[in-house]
């Protein structure tokens, strides 16, 4: 704490305070300082390797050693929109993504609005605790202990066989499944600090105005928490779109991410070109996100 | 309370349920720890600890233990630079191109990872390795560090919109240099902030897969190795077991982390309820 | 406003194209053009060099198939190089990893090591600095899958079939043909059971059935298949993937855990996944065949990497790996013929050469070994044309939908 005293010349500045100095009367400079160093790495590493990747897209490769030919073609772009096997490919894995995120949104409502306005303080903080863990949890390990729950001697298997009924783990459902299980912690979150944010008072009026619980529910917890709902959607929903590695070990259907992952090493610019999609539907995804408020909520 | 006794209940019961899917399978990781037998039958005969002492002199297991360890803590630590900066620059200063930061700050964590992952092994192969940089320590954490900004960034951005400018300024007007502000009155608040961005950036570094694959090279950190032991079903208990002790392990700094925020923020920063009323009145 | 934000575009712009011309400048390829060398940066000049030299690399990194590497402690102790090895799940696999610079050596199959030899990632051999070389099979030696230009390209490792394997308690014992993954009745008796390779190169095992079924397709090498063949084995293939219940990655484990559970209980499979499932306890009920109409299988190489930061650890490994004691550990423990037969001498079962046909020529005639499919057939003075490795590879995906 420095005592202000009155001097007739002021101390001389160290380098220090020279370069403090500096900046408060030079904001911009200031601005570009802080901002040199992750913008340098985010555009120039990150966004410079992605145009990499992108742009081969465009180049041939001979078609014996698959070694890239440097001459652009759109021949991948063609091979990705003629051949329907691409398209479906791409679809089913939208419509995974989408399915999972319903799933995380009905899975993950009950735990983080009892959490936000129900639970005590410390019931809260236990639980915040134990929704964290399992992020811990190696994402790998969880889908093996998946694949064996799953499997036709597996615990839900296990469960069904006195009902006489029987469940095709390896299939897409099994695949939902475990997609639903695994990102479930991050719709969690976020909807648990959008629920939080929303005051006391407004749902008193809503019940003084004679709203019933679904009522309120729908006209103003669920609105005032869509930001925080579209937040975590981001994660279910890209976090599915471009996995290759739970997919290859729950089903024999193709994804988007197991694609480019088997046809990387030998036809790398038809993968690149196939890694448009995701792109390009994930930028759009983030776009109305933004639109709906959701990077506040984040 | 405004919710009627029913709807407690019910969302008490959609609690415990929701809770319950989330750590049954856990269970079966740890059960299967103790699973005598190689191949992962149900309902398991016979329980045994011997992998527990397998897996402690598996070197490599070891190994892969420490070489994630490491980069975790050395991709956080870019990640805390990183994201703090780049929150400091979009929550204080209006320019040109702010929102564009938070769009490109998100991207390497919504962009799939097997995408991040190509890219960044050609930058690797082609940019980095002429000028000498090889896979190794160095490129895991370049890879773990970009998509980790973000959770950094998201906490230190929500924090820093809930403080204004003003207490900078007066700590400037009282004779303070910038190191002495930052130190003394910005660092204070956003301490559990940062705090809870660098536990989500380690424990999503320390977990990553998808895209390590591609920028470790010969390397092998521990979701790597658990990858590679997939291919080794002789092995495939002490992945189990290796798991059961990160689970148990992680419940430390977890709850530490949780004990110091006070309760008051672990994700974003949440402030007390109700206090938003105004700012919630003010939207549109 | 508008002005900053053109010129934000603008400048957008220039980056993506700045950076595009960049990615097209860059990466410009490995030079290999210069005539392949069996001379590598650091490798010794004799043997006592390289014994020396390796002693102070100490390491050496291998892409190899699962199982292969076999009498590590031994090798370790006796040159100072520690092994690291990395498991390969396909050809592609394995050849991506190589062209990562980061390993020194690969064991490849055919249908890698005839790619890697043209593009020059791995170097030729100088059987000199190789003692045990002198010992391998000359049935193996120079064959179109390890050399080019007449120059060896590595050491062979050993040969296998890839089996038809089924548990006998679902599928009738005598079973002795491919038809029960092919037949339609078959497919809809085992839908969801059956285990099928992940790879393109399985086209080839369509191809194979087709040359016994449909013998006026003129099928005679199942690689090099012209378009209205590879067309036919398309076909039959789609046909199959319905009822296919897992298309298994090149990793073993999850065959095995597959196979034990009852998922899977017919399809292809390497000797390696049979031995794990015979040896289990309790032993899972499997059988596995070479079917009459014959089938595609594998003659493995040691290759090293042309610009291996070890040479002279995988001249070692190399030589190790063909020492008769290796030979009998791999055939083994994997489940294959040994190409040094004074391996034959120290296995653990005295028979093993005989069970695995490793001199018995005829049993390999109908056995063909994975290769890459070339736009010449193989025979540049024929003028026919087939169907090149990129179409296998699209239309791989394609089959799997």
């Amino acid at each position: 704490m420095t005592s202000v005293q009155h001097s007739e010349t002021p101390p001389r500045a160290s380098p220090g305070r020279r370069l403090s100095t500096f900046f408060f009367r030079h904001p911009r400079t200031r601005l570009g300082v802080l901002l040199a160093l992750p913008v340098a790495w985010l555009v120039v590493v990150y966004f410079g390797s992605l145009v990499v990747l992108l742009v081969s897209a465009f180049w041939d490769t001979d078609p014996f050693t698959a070694e890239i030919i440097r001459t652009p073609t759109l021949e991948n772009f063609q091979t990705i929109i003629e051949r329907p096997v691409y398209r479906d490919v791409a679809w089913r894995t939208i419509q995974m993504a989408l399915l999972v995120t319903l799933a995380d949104i009905v899975l993950a409502f009950p735990i983080a609005y009892y959490m936000a306005r129900i639970a005590s303080p410390r019931t809260r903080s236990l639980l915040v605790v134990a929704i964290l863990m399992p992020l811990w949890a190696s994402y790998l390990v969880k889908v093996i202990a998946w694949r064996s729950i799953l499997s036709d001697g597996g615990i839900i298997n296990w469960a069904l066989e006195p009902l006489g009924l029987s469940f095709d783990g390896y299939s897409t459902v099994g695949l939902w499944l475990v997609f639903t299980y695994l990102w479930l912690p991050f719709m969690i979150l976020p909807v648990y600090a959008g629920l939080e944010r929303i005051p006391e008072s407004l749902l008193e009026a809503s019940t003084d105005l004679g709203a019933r619980s679904l009522t309120t529910f729908t006209r103003v917890i669920f609105p005032l928490a869509f930001p925080a709902v579209v937040a975590g959607s981001i994660f279910t929903f890209s976090l599915t779109l471009g996995d290759y590695i739970a997919p290859g070990l729950i089903t024999s259907e193709q994804f988007i991410g197991t694609v480019i992952y088997n046809i990387r090493g030998q036809a790398l610019p038809t993968a690149a070109a196939f890694a448009m999609v995701p792109i390009v539907v994930i930028v759009l995804y983030l776009l109305v996100a933004r639109k709906l408020r959701a990077f506040e909520s984040l | 309370m405004v919710e009627s006794r029913l709807t407690r209940l019910l969302l008490r019961g959609g609690a415990v349920a929701t809770l319950a899917f989330i750590y049954a399978p856990l269970l079966v990781i740890a059960l299967y720890a103790f699973n005598q037998n190689v191949t992962q039958a149900w309902p398991i005969e016979n329980y045994s600890t011997k992998w527990f002492s397998v897996a402690y002199h598996n070197e490599d297991a070891r190994d892969a233990f420490r070489l994630s360890l490491t980069a975790a803590l050395g991709a956080t630590a870019v990640a805390l630079v990183l994201g703090t900066l780049a929150s400091m620059a979009v929550s204080r200063y209006r320019f040109f191109g702010r929102e564009v930061i938070t769009f490109a700050v998100v991207l390497p964590i919504a962009l799939p990872g097997i995408v991040t992952g190509l890219a960044l092994q050609a930058t690797i192969l082609d940019v980095l390795g002429p000028l000498g940089v090889s896979f190794g320590l160095a490129t895991i954490i370049i890879g773990h560090a970009t998509f980790c900004v973000v959770v950094v960034y998201n906490n230190v951005i929500a924090r820093m919109r809930r403080t204004t400018g003003s207490l900078d300024e007066a700590s400037a007007d009282l004779g303070a240099d910038s190191w002495q502000t930052f130190r003394y009155v910005m660092f204070p608040q956003l301490r559990t902030a940062l705090l809870a961005g660098g536990l989500l950036a380690f424990a999503l570094s320390f977990d990553e897969v998808v895209v390590t694959i591609f920028t470790a090279g010969a390397q092998q950190t521990l979701p790597i190795w658990i990858f590679a032991t997939l291919a080794r079903p002789a092995q495939l208990p002490i992945v189990n077991v290796v798991a059961l002790f990160v689970i148990v392990v992680s419940i430390i700094p977890v709850y530490i982390a949780a004990r110091l925020a006070g309760g008051a923020g672990l994700t974003s920063d949440r402030p007390a309820k109700g206090a938003v009323a105004v700012e919630v009145e003010a939207q549109p | 406003m508008r002005r900053k934000r053109i010129a934000a575009w603008v400048a957008l712009g220039l980056l993506v194209a700045a950076l595009s011309v960049v990615a097209a400048g860059c990466g410009g390829g490995d030079d290999d053009g210069d005539g392949a060398s069996a001379a590598i940066e650091g490798l010794g000049a004799d043997l006592d060099e390289i014994k020396a030299n390796a002693r102070n690399e100490g390491e050496v990194n291998l892409v190899q198939w699962s199982g292969y590497a076999q009498l590590v402690d031994e090798f370790e102790a006796a040159t100072g190089c520690t092994v690291n090895t990395k498991d390969g799940g396909s050809s592609d696999d394995m050849i991506s990893l190589i062209q990562t610079g980061e390993y020194d050596g690969v064991s490849a199959s055919g249908n890698a090591s005839v790619r890697m030899m043209s593009t020059g990632d791995v170097a030729p051999i100088d059987p000199d600095l190789i003692p045990n070389y002198a010992d391998v099979q000359e049935g193996i030696k120079d064959q179109d899958y390890n050399s080019l230009d007449g120059q060896p390209y590595g050491v062979p490792h050993g040969r296998g079939p890839n089996y038809l394997m089924f548990r006998t308690d679902d599928v009738p014992e005598d079973t002795d043909s491919w038809n029960v993954i092919w037949d339609d009745d078959q497919l809809a008796k085992y839908k969801g059971k059956i285990s099928i390779y992940d790879d393109s190169i399985f086209i080839a095992d369509a191809a194979l059935w087709l040359k016994a079924t449909q013998p006026d397709l003129g099928i005679d090498n199942p690689y090099q298949l012209t378009q209205e063949q590879f067309d036919a084995a398309v076909e039959l293939l789609k046909k199959q993937a319905p009822n296919v219940g897992e298309y298994w990655p090149g990793t073993p484990a999850t065959q095995i855990a597959a196979y034990t559970n009852g998922d899977s209980v017919v399809g292809t499979t390497w000797p390696y996944q049979y031995l794990q499932l015979t040896n289990a306890s309790p032993p899972v009920p499997v059988k596995a065949i070479k079917p009459k109409e014959g089938t595609t299988g594998w003659s493995d190489t040691w290759m090293i990497y042309s610009k291996a930061a070890h040479p002279n650890c995988m001249y070692l490994w190399m030589d190790h790996m063909i020492s008769p004691e290796a030979q009998a550990a791999v055939a083994e423990g994997f489940g294959e013929a040994p190409v040094n037969l004074k391996a034959c001498d120290l296995t653990e079962n005295p028979n093993h050469c005989d069970d695995f046909h490793a001199s018995d020529e005829s049993w390999w005639d109908d056995v063909y070994y994975w290769t890459t499919p070339t736009a010449d057939c193989g025979d540049p003075d024929s003028g026919d044309t087939c169907v090149t490795q990129e179409d296998w590879k699209t239309a791989w995906t394609e089959i799997r939908g």
